[in-house]
């Protein structure tokens, strides 16, 4: 198999649209945040959590769609605690978001210890089959590539289209936005920058859990302790990639999740042999950071991102 | 609701908001323990013998309070400039894979010339791998926050094919462990028949040296005038690139002499399991030292204790040892909190 052959396959396509998934759930909620002003490096943690909440639900007779509220409900809760502690309250950003991603692993594990004491492999559940969308899925290559995913798959890309329409095209994504670019401006208008920075992050945070979600409920059908390995962290990179725009997001995560597929599959040719399987590994995390350099000159962030807002004070 | 400076806080709001925290630790850990079905009081007792209940325990948990000295003073040291060092993990994996690249047999040198190179090298190497997010942060403005928790990961990896093939033991059974370290590479234990070794003094020396040049010397001035206003200290005249670059080799290094002194202290070899996290656990153990480099040694100790206690209780008891970790991360979250409630009154609009 050469490159070509791993570029022209279905199959290859197919895997990126499925490893993007996770990764716009999950960036759309950071996207959320920071648009009203907060930095969630709560993130890895509640996408952790969001992956045992959401499978453990339905391990515990829950249908499939009820384990993704689950994990949408514990996210947001996590995300109140976020809240509280970074928007009323206005500590550093930085040590609320790294303490809430301990405290979010350490309650998950412990938590999982704790329902499954003596089990050496997690359970199984019955993961979300994939949904052929009739007419679309019937199209050479594309149907296959792009139309046989599962439901949560279409979900995420509908949540980029609608979370696009409501920044841009609602007043409450104005007042969103302006959470985050010029907050006494908000506050002038009567609205209280607090509960629209609040609803943000906790709004935020479910989306992160249910990208965790997607990870045990429909790319897999278990949990694992090292089962996010930092796609929380690399959607931080890809808001940056984003320039903030859900959109772009959603291209920063395919074009991310395109490579990770490749890598996946480079692996097994020839120069796979060559290259010890530990720098195949490294590629995403690498990327990350090289994305973040290439978009460093720009100026996109949101002007008042990790400045908290006291009313009254100037 | 809305925060107002208090200017003379009382002797009480001083004290009651942190003891609050404490309380508020005890009650979530209680809550979780007795969610396992387990009696809290029995838990917390365990967890306090399992830590100092006997000369066994306490050398343990003395220890496990040397790495974290280590990265809690390379924590402290840059977030008191605002440079948030998240990477503390991959500068400690960087100082212990040059301990053993040294170490093991491509110098040879007696105990006392190569123990100062082992960690001066460590230090450089902690150094240099923090140096880079640094200056992607002062030259284009990259949040080192990601760049230095991404690296984390990509060092790990590095550390693992190194592990796997040019570092790997000949004689270590197809497990990925390097070679063992030489007898002159491996630092002395200080008392005889003790087990604990110097690493643990030279962390005591290393807070002790960070005390007094954060107190007295205009580096340390210059680096918390950076971290309280980064557009004062420059419009002051302080050069602060210069500083945080600085800052960042200190920090840096610092952490990568806990991977020295725990490859040539206590293991004497390396594994992708040389660290439980350490890098990760500093940033609590500095910010409950208040990043305070004496309080460092304090709280290094007391978070020790909970990790090697909570071990002990959950072998003895049963209750999963991530108690530990929740403790932690709630008695963090907590004691920020309380420290702002030291200083600003919340007043209701």
């Amino acid at each position: 198999m050469d490159i070509l052959d791993i570029l022209f396959s279905a199959a290859f396509w197919a895997a990126t649209v499925r490893i993007a998934s996770p990764l716009i759930f999950a960036t759309l909620g950071e996207l959320l945040c920071e648009r009203a002003g907060v930095l969630n490096l709560g993130i890895e943690g509640i996408m952790v959590a969001g992956a045992f909440a959401g499978w453990i639900a339905v391990w515990a007779g829950l249908p499939l769609w009820g384990g993704v509220a689950v994990a949408f409900l514990v996210g947001a809760m996590l995300g109140g605690v976020h809240s509280v502690l970074s928007v009323p309250f206005g500590l550093s950003q930085h040590v609320v978001g790294i303490g809430m991603t301990l405290l979010a692993t350490s309650l998950t594990f412990y938590m999982y210890r704790v329902i499954l004491p003596e089990v050496s492999s997690p359970p199984k559940i019955t993961a979300f089959q994939p949904l052929d969308i009739p007419v679309l899925s019937d199209i050479p290559f594309f149907g296959a590539a792009l139309f046989s995913q599962t439901a949560l798959t279409y979900l995420a890309f509908l949540l980029a289209a609608v979370m696009a329409y409501v920044l841009y095209r609602t007043p409450l994504g104005l007042a969103v936005r302006a959470a985050g670019e010029r907050p006494e401006a908000v506050a002038t208008q009567g609205l209280s920058v607090t509960a629209i920075r609040m609803g943000a992050v906790i709004v935020g945070s479910g989306l992160m859990a249910i990208g965790g979600a997607f990870l045990t409920l429909s790319a897999f059908d278990s949990f694992f302790f090292e089962m996010v390995n930092g796609r929380g962290w690399i959607c931080i990179a890809l808001v940056v990639f984003g320039a903030w725009r859900p959109g772009k997001a959603v291209l920063g995560a395919l074009l991310f999740a395109a490579f990770d597929a490749f890598q996946i599959r480079l692996q097994q040719t020839p120069m796979g042999a060559f290259l010890p399987y530990q720098f195949f590994l490294m590629m995403p995390y690498i990327l990350s950071i090289l994305a973040l350099i290439v978009m460093s000159r720009r100026a996109d962030v949101p002007a008042a991102l990790m400045v908290p807002f006291n009313k009254g004070e100037r | 609701m809305r925060l107002e400076p208090i200017s003379a806080p009382t002797p009480a709001r001083r004290i009651v908001p942190p003891v609050l925290a404490l309380v508020a630790t005890l009650v979530v850990t209680s809550v979780l323990v007795m969610i396992a079905g387990r009696a809290p009081g029995d838990v917390l007792r365990q967890i306090v013998i399992g830590a100092v209940g006997s000369k066994f325990a306490l050398l343990e948990t003395l220890n496990r309070t040397t790495p974290l000295i280590f990265t809690g003073l390379a924590v402290a040291v840059a977030f008191r400039a605002k440079l948030w060092n998240i990477g503390a993990e991959a500068q400690l994996y960087a100082g212990a894979v040059i301990t053993v690249i040294l170490g093991t047999g491509a110098m040879s040198a007696p105990s006392f010339v190569m123990l100062p190179v082992l960690a001066v090298a460590a230090f450089i190497a902690g150094a240099l791998i923090l140096l880079g997010p640094v200056i992607l942060k002062t030259r284009l403005g990259v949040d080192e926050v990601v760049t230095t928790l991404l690296f984390n990961f990509i060092f790990l990896l590095f550390v693992s094919f190194l592990l796997e093939g040019p570092l790997k033991d000949p004689m270590g059974m197809g497990w990925p462990k390097s070679a063992r370290m030489l007898p002159e590479g491996r630092l002395p234990r200080i008392f005889d028949g003790v087990r604990l070794h110097w690493g643990f003094g030279v962390a005591l020396i290393a807070a002790l040296v960070i005390w007094v040049m954060d107190a007295k010397s205009t580096l340390g001035f210059e680096m918390r005038a950076v971290g309280q206003n980064r557009d004062a200290a420059r419009f002051a005249g302080i050069p602060v690139t210069s500083v945080m670059i600085k800052t960042a080799v200190i920090s840096g290094g610092l952490a990568a002499l806990a991977g020295f002194s725990e490859v040539s202290g206590l293991k004497g070899s390396l594994t992708l399991d040389l660290s439980p996290g350490f890098g990760y656990t500093g940033i609590v153990v500095a910010m409950l030292a208040l990043l305070h480099p004496l309080g460092v040694v304090v709280a290094a100790f007391f978070v020790a204790a909970i990790f090697v206690g909570a071990d002990s209780m959950s072998r003895a008891i049963g209750v999963p040892s991530y108690i530990a970790d929740i403790m932690l991360a709630s008695a963090l979250l907590f004691m920020v909190l309380a420290i702002l409630l030291t200083k600003f009154r919340v007043r209701r609009d």
